[in-house]
């Protein structure tokens, strides 16, 4: 493995469960997770509806993988920017989400929010920065 | 969503279920189409929208809520049934 | 594949993974652990059970350096350590402590 640390960043575009990406997506960042690089996620588009609260599949008989994004702190995956653009054109507000948190380990373990809201514009910004990016 | 209004004419339903359920969800650009949409009955599918954590009180007004019976219901009622993926 | 527990025959996947987790009981991991030569104790059966809790609020099971971490939070230093985990199980805390407890294989897992 190289020493040098890239910055990735997994694109999550589309709704959860009328196609497999979302979930192939995660699976993926957990897998990934175990190379030590500097990983976030972004959600725009469609992908915002990955993070809605009060999910429950069980009439539709499918996994409901929405409790796994709380799993992500445990795998150091702290970074998860929301487009606030797309929030706002699906009348979504970040009250509308789960509320995904980390205990940061240089901070004596304080628990602090994982999700960020960040403009279209800001968004872009980030993603100049990354070395790698996955769409999903 | 926009793309299938544009062909939806007088005395047509249009039912939206798994990711389609988005479009019944009020605040957005498609709701106020909807709105408009006049002669043309509108239903979301009540698994999906559960599946996908969006509460009933959400749903645009004017779109009624069905459960899977009602599907096939409205399936057979209107004599053409044409899926818009 | 399928193992034999309590009358029962529970199908398996090609890695000795429980296909339907909802199926499993504790003789499953009872026999799955004879298998593996190993006898369960109640420190085995507290991994197991901390397993299945961290699946039924995740819905996944976790990668060993998550268990390992998580383990520790919950059940104290002395257990959240690789050493203890994989004295108990040798086959590696999160591959074989998943299986005995009607998991899949550990998300992460490489």
């Amino acid at each position: 493995m190289s020493e040098q640390i890239k910055k990735f960043m997994y694109l999550n575009r589309r709704a959860p469960y009328g196609t497999i990406y979302a979930w192939e997506s995660l699976e993926v960042v957990l897998i990934g997770a175990a190379f030590d690089q500097d990983v976030s996620l972004a959600f725009l588009d469609d992908g915002v509806y990955q993070l809605v609260k009060g999910q429950d599949t069980a009439e539709v008989d499918m996994k409901n993988f929405s409790p796994t994004y709380q799993a992500l702190g445990d795998y150091d995956v702290t970074k998860l920017f929301v487009e606030k653009e797309s929030l706002e054109e699906r009348g979504l507000t970040l009250d509308d989400l789960m509320p995904l948190t980390y205990e940061d380990e240089d901070d004596d373990w304080a628990e602090k929010d994982s999700i960020k809201v960040v403009s279209r514009a800001e968004l872009a910004d980030i993603m100049e920065e990354q070395d790698v990016m996955f769409s999903f | 969503m926009d793309s299938c209004l544009g062909y939806a004419k007088q005395g047509s339903a249009v039912l939206m279920y798994e990711d389609g359920i988005y479009g019944a969800i009020k605040g957005t650009a498609i709701a106020d189409k909807i709105a408009a949409a006049s002669g043309v009955s509108f239903y979301v599918l009540g698994p999906d929208l559960k599946a996908r954590g969006v509460a009933e009180d959400k749903v645009v007004d004017g779109i009624e809520i069905v459960d899977y019976a009602k599907f096939v219901a409205l399936s057979a009622e209107n004599d053409k049934v044409q899926a818009w993926v | 594949m399928a193992i034999e527990a309590n009358g029962k025959t529970f199908e398996t996947d090609e890695e000795g993974y429980l296909t339907n987790l909802g199926e499993w009981e504790p003789a499953v991991a009872e026999v799955m652990a004879k298998e593996d030569d190993l006898e369960l104790t109640s420190e085995h059966w507290e991994i197991i059970n901390f397993l299945r809790e961290y699946y039924e609020e995740y819905q996944i099971a976790p990668a060993v350096r998550v268990l390992t971490k998580a383990v520790g939070k919950k059940l104290g230093k002395e257990k959240g350590n690789s050493k203890y985990l994989y004295a108990l199980f040798p086959y590696g805390p999160g591959k074989q402590a998943c299986r005995f407890a009607g998991l899949p294989k550990p998300t992460g897992c490489i």
